[in-house]
């Protein structure tokens, strides 16, 4: 799915840029937009073919106890209370069932919550590709990243406040060397003024068009295919930062700094919802994440650190391809 | 055993029963108080559920509609005035349903209804260990709730009346931070009283079940309703204590500038967070365990068959109790944890699965052989090993640290937790009520309407809560007022599930009245006994009258019978 937007994008550039948000009477997780949600979703379809087939065996036993051995079908019980074999049967096989969840889940366990070494990522693929063990080298890329390795960390942090974020990108200073740092809010508080509102902040008429409860006035901007290193804190009271497609979620609490990663390759944007109970509008603080190229991040970027909000979240409304991005800068 | 291997008395020529006022509010008979905890847990459970309706109603539609429409027309707000209002009332709807399902239906239902009712009658004791005690935990667990009650309508929050911060009381939401109005400080009040009664409770259950068994009734003969009410009285007696600590912290934190859970006085929120859920995830326990006890009993009985696999029965329910204590930071997946914690919480968690699993695989092989009568009680125990099944193989998925990064405070884990707890209490709640209906109130209930409330009820909570599942699985968070359009149908499903529900409440409550005004005569047995299921019910209970006399077995029973039940 990721690579057919891809391809789709790199095709129309001017049709808007993939959005990961619900699907109305859809059954399952949003796409994966990040290698953690992909694992996960994967992990969660082996759960649930073994928790349905549980559900069904418990089922089918039911229903057979209840046809075969219904007063109707059998007048005298018998009167056996007791099995070694089957108890044994019963504990046992469970709790190798359990096992075997357990050798899936840890993996995935670590690899979500242990911000990876990018040194040790870009020696151990250098170290494979030297020993031309390329197999290895696909399988390896497939979860760690040399190229994003190479270029390091993204350091963001996002600070939740009753009711928005603000964000803190760490490595962007500008000429006071002062990181650039803004506030997101939600265009949405589930009042009839939010579009009046809106209109007369921004001079803008596309209220209509942004998804309900979910779009902020000035979006999270991180470049494509780049390590994401973020931290979360809170001002006031808990929140929990979280994009469903990245499946990632971090509680923002206050006094703490919780640590996380994500790599999201593909361009677009994503939505996400505070995730802890944090009073009245705790419905409508959202989250927006536009992936967009490294450069159009940079220009994004620059215009931040000149201090001009708008004409960089203007920058970024359009997002560009990855194929697109080269005729883009050549162009600048 | 047989029951004409059990000594009874039946002579109550003298069985005084007091005045009203005195039999009702200074009761200390086991089976007035067990009465007077089921009256007050219905009492509550209206509340609980005609606030979960206002939480359907609202949520049967993106936007905020009907609470906004309750603020206008009944508390005369305007403009944002009254959107601010709904959004908080929204979240005071969703806490107080919470506590008042959890700790004043639930609890009091299983625990101080059937728990009162039962255990003093099936282990052959004439009353329980601690009468007056017992009177004070009921009027105590009154006292929480009128507590609860007001301070659901006294300044909470910012947004207006009451506290909106969620059951789980988390600061610095429930500090003066989030919350600096009066109504957290009675909550407080009413959960510390709440506790404080069921401790006591819990002190007299084990007494009694220690101390006043029937001569011959060994522990390894005790029915196992029995067991279930003892190891709960263990978990809430270890359990609640932390609970008030953490409560109390919280009360000097609000009051008297205590810095416990305040970060930047040297404090930490997460603290709150591990106490509350030390508490927190027995109590899931506290309130399935005697569910489980209740459905044994229902599944031999109408089976005819002893239940299988009696000490493992037994023994699953203590490890269920003992692992539960271990468990606790699976609420607390994304607050920050470190990994090899993370770990270790996902294996202790997943352990659960085993003994959970003995018990729905011992329920089917007591039927199996069997011969099955589907009487309305039947129905709903069956019901129950459906339904928990369900709900337990969605927890398994939610043990899993990595998946529930993604699950965490979604639908999913409100469906999940309502199959075990909406659809497996409550379901149990409802079988032990038709199952031991007669032998409490000495009437019979009419089986069609049973049947009919069971098949409305399994029908619409199913509709209820299982497309909640598909919201979470799509990134739908908890505790939202307003949601996206991508969300609409499947609320909207869940909605109308919440109106088959109610058509099934309203019948369950028809049916009370429809007995009551038939007064239709309870079974007597050829052996003279207050029993309508015959040879299946086995348990000390079925041999007295329905209802039993004011003051039962005044000559001790004697247990002869070698096995348990």
């Amino acid at each position: 799915m990721r690579h057919l937007i891809a391809a789709l994008s790199a095709i129309l550039f001017a049709s808007p840029a993939f959005a990961a948000l619900p699907e109305d009477g859809a059954i399952n997780f949003q796409p994966a937009a990040t290698r953690i949600a992909e694992r996960i979703h994967d992990f969660h379809l082996v759960l649930l073919w073994v928790i349905t087939l549980i559900t069904a065996l418990v089922t089918v036993l039911l229903i057979w106890v209840m046809v075969r051995y219904s007063r109707a079908a059998n007048k005298t019980p018998r009167k056996f209370s007791h099995n070694t074999t089957v108890e044994v049967i019963w504990t046992v096989v469970p709790a190798l069932i359990l096992v075997g969840i357990a050798s899936l889940s840890f993996p995935n366990l670590y690899y979500l919550g242990v911000t990876p070494n990018l040194g040790q990522i870009s020696a151990t693929s250098k170290a494979l590709l030297a020993e031309g063990r390329t197999a290895e080298h696909l399988a390896y890329t497939k979860n760690y990243f040399p190229d994003a390795a190479e270029k390091g960390f993204v350091n963001i942090k996002f600070q939740g406040n009753q009711w928005n974020w603000t964000y803190t990108y760490m490595d962007i200073k500008d000429d006071s060397d002062t990181a650039v740092e803004f506030v997101s809010n939600g265009i949405h508080t589930g009042r009839p003024s939010d579009k009046a509102n809106y209109e007369a902040a921004t001079g803008r008429t596309d209220f209509d068009s942004q998804p309900t409860n979910y779009a902020v006035d000035y979006p999270m901007v991180i470049p494509a295919g780049r390590y994401i290193r973020y931290y979360t804190a809170a001002a006031d009271v808990i929140h929990s930062w979280t994009v469903p497609a990245f499946a990632v979620k971090t509680d923002a609490i206050p006094g703490r700094l919780n640590e996380g990663w994500f790599l999201v390759e593909e361009p677009g944007v994503y939505y996400g919802q505070c995730s802890e109970l944090c009073g009245i509008n705790h419905a409508f603080m959202p989250i927006e994440v536009r992936v967009v190229p490294q450069g159009q991040f940079d220009r994004w970027a620059a215009l931040m650190k000149a201090g001009d909000f708008d004409a960089a979240a203007a920058s970024v409304r359009q997002i560009a391809s990855i194929a697109s991005e080269t005729k883009l800068a050549s162009s600048n | 055993m047989p029951m004409d291997e059990i000594a009874l008395d039946h002579a109550h020529a003298h069985d005084h029963k007091p005045g009203f006022f005195t039999r009702w509010f200074f009761s200390t008979n086991h089976k007035d108080i067990g009465t007077l905890y089921l009256v007050f847990a219905l009492v509550a459970g209206i509340v609980g559920y005609s606030l979960s309706g206002l939480i359907r109603w609202e949520l049967a539609q993106p936007g905020i509609g009907p609470l906004l429409w309750i603020q206008t027309s009944f508390f005369g707000l305007e403009g944002d005035a009254a959107i601010t209002s709904a959004k908080h009332m929204y979240n005071v709807v969703i806490s107080y349903h919470g506590l008042v399902m959890i700790f004043f239906m639930v609890m009091p239902a299983l625990i101080g209804g059937f728990g009162n009712w039962f255990v003093p009658l099936m282990i052959g004791a004439p009353d329980m260990a601690f009468p007056r005690m017992n009177n004070i935990s009921f009027w105590l667990t009154v006292a929480a709730f009128i507590l609860a009650c007001i301070s659901m309508v006294v300044p909470g929050g910012l947004g207006g009346n009451g506290f909106g911060g969620g059951w789980t009381l988390y600061p610095p939401l429930s500090s003066t931070v989030g919350h600096p109005g009066q109504s957290m400080d009675l909550l407080i009040l009413s959960l510390h009283t709440a506790g404080i009664a069921s401790i006591l409770g819990a002190i007299n259950f084990i007494v009694t079940i220690l101390n006043m068994r029937a001569p011959g009734m060994t522990m390894h003969k005790m029915p196992l309703f029995a067991w279930s009410i003892l190891v709960t009285a263990v978990l809430l007696l270890l359990a609640l204590p932390v609970l008030a600590g953490a409560l109390t912290m919280l009360l000097t934190d609000r009051n008297f500038g205590s810095q416990f859970f305040v970060a930047n006085g040297g404090g930490d929120p997460v603290m709150f967070q591990h106490l509350f859920w030390f508490f927190g995830h027995p109590e899931v326990y506290i309130m399935i365990l005697p569910a489980f006890g209740i459905v044994s009993h229902i599944v031999s009985t109408f089976s005819r068959k002893p239940i299988f696999g009696y000490l493992g029965m037994a023994y699953a329910m203590v490890s269920i109790g003992v692992i539960g204590f271990v468990v606790w930071a699976h609420h607390m997946y994304t607050v920050g944890m470190n990994v090899d914690l993370k770990a270790y919480f996902v294996a202790a968690t997943m352990v659960i699965a085993v003994p959970t699993g003995i018990k729905i695989f011992s329920w089917i092989a007591t039927m199996w052989g069997g011969s099955i009568d589907f009487k309305v009680p039947m129905l709903w125990a069956i019901g129950f090993i459906f339904l928990f099944t369900v709900g337990g193989v969605t927890g398994v998925v939610l043990a899993n640290a990595g998946i529930d990064h993604a699950l965490h405070d979604t639908y999913y884990v409100v469906a999940h937790f309502h199959y075990v707890l909406s659809l497996g209490a409550v379901f149990g709640l409802f079988a032990g009520w038709y199952y031991w209906f007669e032998k409490m109130f000495g009437v019979k209930y009419n089986s069609f309407l049973g049947g009919v409330h069971f098949w409305l009820m399994f029908i619409g909570s199913n509709v209820l809560f299982f497309p909640q599942h598909f919201l979470g699985l799509q990134g739908m968070p908890r505790r939202y007022i307003d949601y996206n359009e991508g969300f609409s149908t499947w609320h909207y499903v869940s909605s109308i599930g919440y109106a088959i529900t109610l058509v099934a409440t309203l019948i369950f409550f028809f049916s009370i009245i429809e007995a009551a005004v038939r007064r239709r005569k309870a079974t007597v047995d050829a052996h003279g006994h207050g029993n309508p299921w015959g040879e299946g019910a086995t348990t000390l209970e079925w041999t007295l009258p329905s209802p039993p006399p004011f003051h039962q077995y005044n000559e001790l029973p004697v247990v002869t019978g070698k096995g348990g039940h």
